[in-house]
């Protein structure tokens, strides 16, 4: 075992997985080599490219024992996609399949059963509760290999993660494979997280319930890409794909959060003309966005651009002419798909357009500030999203060591604690974004600034916001709940999370469950 | 564990509280906890050793506590245990 430069231990490599590069700094390592390019394509003349059934583009694409199959995440908990193809192979008979979801959702947990019965031998993408449990407690032969969505995208295009068949769910396909998720039932708005899929997979197949005229427009995925096209039912669950509008949090302590970190915002000098601005989908980031249209509306300011997950309180912003421009790559609510197919402003990106580091340049380094949560911070401000307290692995790592690692001004808000649970620790279970990339911690006792940003912290007090040492809200939540004990883990590795650049930034042990 | 069957209750299964359901004995058989809490790995000792400080505070050496913890704070903790501890001596 070798230890990063943030003191985790990592294999030198995993059995399964292969060589492990460990983390050396956020921004330390200098890629080399080309960039993967898939086999040269050749298709006959005219006709269409829709198959019969789902077994017959299986059997065109070549599908055989031990292949990495890749998914996307856009018709979130209503997807039918997932559990639709690897039902089919099971009843096919093959086995070992690595899948590469982008993420994974409650709906999701039939996987367990694939797990179980050896068709799925490995996932290399994120994992959620029943199917993170299920890791954590030694489930998977071959550890979870955890990555963020630009690191995923980085992934593909470098040729570290091989796709042998990737599936498309599309909302809305022509004969010819041109994809795109604003029309048909079970549309999504943005494709963002598959683009990548698409383009450097061996075999892409569509599976779509709307197949419309040729040629299909706008154009997400291009007939290019695509080699199959398959018609079911449904590909989703419309009520499960998007949500209502997402509500902004009336809890008077998640308010304060809020409103503290706006003002952190506004203490910080980039809010001025141009500013840009992420936050998630989560009630204290709505919060945040709700003080900080506030602030520009007062300083009669307009934004360059929002981006990341966009909801229906950004797709507000753009259409009241606060922000320029909103950069998507996936669309949490109906006013979101609606505005994605409306508003020439709103802008459909993919995830290395977002997020890859190893590209000319991704969209979080034009970032000014991102709002993010955490599950632990700890007193290096190193944050942890992947294990809860107990040690478990239970959420998957999304946009979030990319955005911190990209903008200018980076937020964990984040209750001192949550139950019983101290969120402020002497160290974090797993480290899934390094202190060096988190510049404030937000609670509602008080602002934390990482010591490397003296600036900020004197432009803070300057404010006269609440400005402690980050130890000193530790110690506060200690005093409340008592210093928790580390929780009881064997030397088994279940997963590992990948920085965004490829290096090995900490992996999670099975936990020992207590009686 | 012989138990003579004085029971009572006291808290919730609100978030922050912990619903503590005592049987007293009558004999000095020690004291059985079955807890069951959403921050075990953490703070499962610590709980145990509240719960069983209070009772033995209050002069109880025999009774067998059933804990539905909801991420309850000690000083929570203390006051639920010692409450359906008083409740059941009252019977």
């Amino acid at each position: 075992m070798n230890l990063n430069t943030i003191g985790r231990e990592v294999p030198g490599s995993i059995e399964g997985i292969g060589t492990l590069r460990p983390f050396e700094g956020a921004f330390k390592r200098i890629p080399d080599g080309v960039m993967k390019a898939p086999k040269i394509p050749c298709v006959e003349r005219g006709g269409d490219k829709i198959l019969p059934s789902l077994k017959d583009a299986l059997k065109e694409a070549g599908l055989r024992d031990g292949m990495t199959l890749s998914f996307h995440h856009h018709l979130r908990n209503g997807d039918y996609v997932v559990s639709m193809v690897l039902d089919l192979i099971a009843e096919m008979g093959f086995r070992d399949m690595t899948i590469a979801p982008t993420a994974l959702f409650p709906v999701h947990k039939s996987i367990i059963r694939h797990i179980e019965s050896g068709v799925v031998k490995a996932i290399q993408g994120s994992v959620n509760g029943p199917i993170g449990r299920l890791a954590s407690n030694g489930g998977l032969e071959i550890p979870v290999l955890l990555r963020s969505h630009g690191g995923r995208a980085r992934a593909i295009e470098a040729g570290d993660l091989s796709v042998d068949i990737a599936f498309i769910a599309a909302p809305s396909c022509d004969k010819y494979g041109n994809i795109n998720g604003v029309g048909g039932s079970s549309s999504c708005g943005s494709l963002g997280y598959c683009m990548a899929d698409a383009m450097y997979a061996d075999k892409v197949i569509a599976i779509t319930d709307n197949l419309v005229p040729y040629p299909l427009y706008p154009v997400s995925i291009p007939q290019i890409y695509v080699d199959y096209i398959v018609q079911v039912d449904q590909i989703g669950d419309p009520s499960g794909i998007v949500s209502g509008t997402l509500k902004i949090t009336r809890d008077p302590l998640r308010l304060l959060i809020a409103e503290h970190a706006a003002r952190v915002i506004e203490a910080s000098g980039l809010l001025e003309e141009g500013f840009s601005f992420q936050t998630g989908a989560g009630g204290i980031s709505l919060a945040v966005a709700g003080y900080v249209k506030d602030m520009m509306k007062d300083k009669k300011i307009k934004g360059s651009f929002g981006s990341g997950g966009i909801t229906g309180f950004f797709v507000q912003m753009l259409e009241e002419g606060m922000f320029d421009a909103l950069l998507d790559v996936q669309s949490f609510d109906m006013d979101a798909v609606r505005s994605l197919r409306e508003n020439q402003g709103h802008v459909e990106m993919s995830a290395s357009y977002y997020a890859n580091p190893h590209n000319k340049g991704c969209a979080v380094n034009q970032l000014d500030a991102v709002i993010l949560g955490a599950t632990q911070v700890d007193t290096k401000f190193n944050v942890n999203v992947n294990t809860e307290s107990d040690g478990v692995l239970l959420h998957g790592i999304g946009g979030h060591m990319d955005t911190a690692a990209g903008a200018k001004l980076t937020i964990i808000t984040t209750p001192l604690l949550r139950g019983r649970l101290p969120m402020i620790v002497d160290d974090v279970i797993t480290v899934t974004s390094p202190g060096e990339t988190i510049d404030v911690v937000v609670t509602e006792r008080g602002i934390a600034v990482n010591p490397m940003r003296h600036e900020l912290a004197e432009r803070m007090k300057a404010s006269r916001l609440p400005v402690v040492p980050i130890e000193k809200l530790r110690d506060e939540a200690y005093r409340i709940s008592g210093k928790p004990e580390n929780p009881k883990f064997t030397d088994r590795i279940i997963g590992v999370v990948e920085y965004r650049d490829g290096t090995v930034i900490d992996v999670v042990r099975q936990v020992i469950s207590v009686s | 564990m012989e138990i003579s069957g004085k029971t009572a209750q006291a808290g919730t299964l609100e978030s922050g509280d912990i619903l503590i359901t005592i049987t007293l004995g009558e004999e000095d058989k020690g004291i059985e906890i079955e807890l069951e809490s959403p921050s075990q790995a953490v703070y499962g000792q610590q709980i145990y050793n509240t719960i069983t400080g209070t009772l033995n505070d209050l002069g109880v050496r025999t009774a067998y506590v059933k804990a539905q913890d909801r991420g309850a704070l000690d000083c929570t903790i203390s006051a639920r245990v010692e409450a359906a501890a008083l409740r059941a001596l009252k019977k």
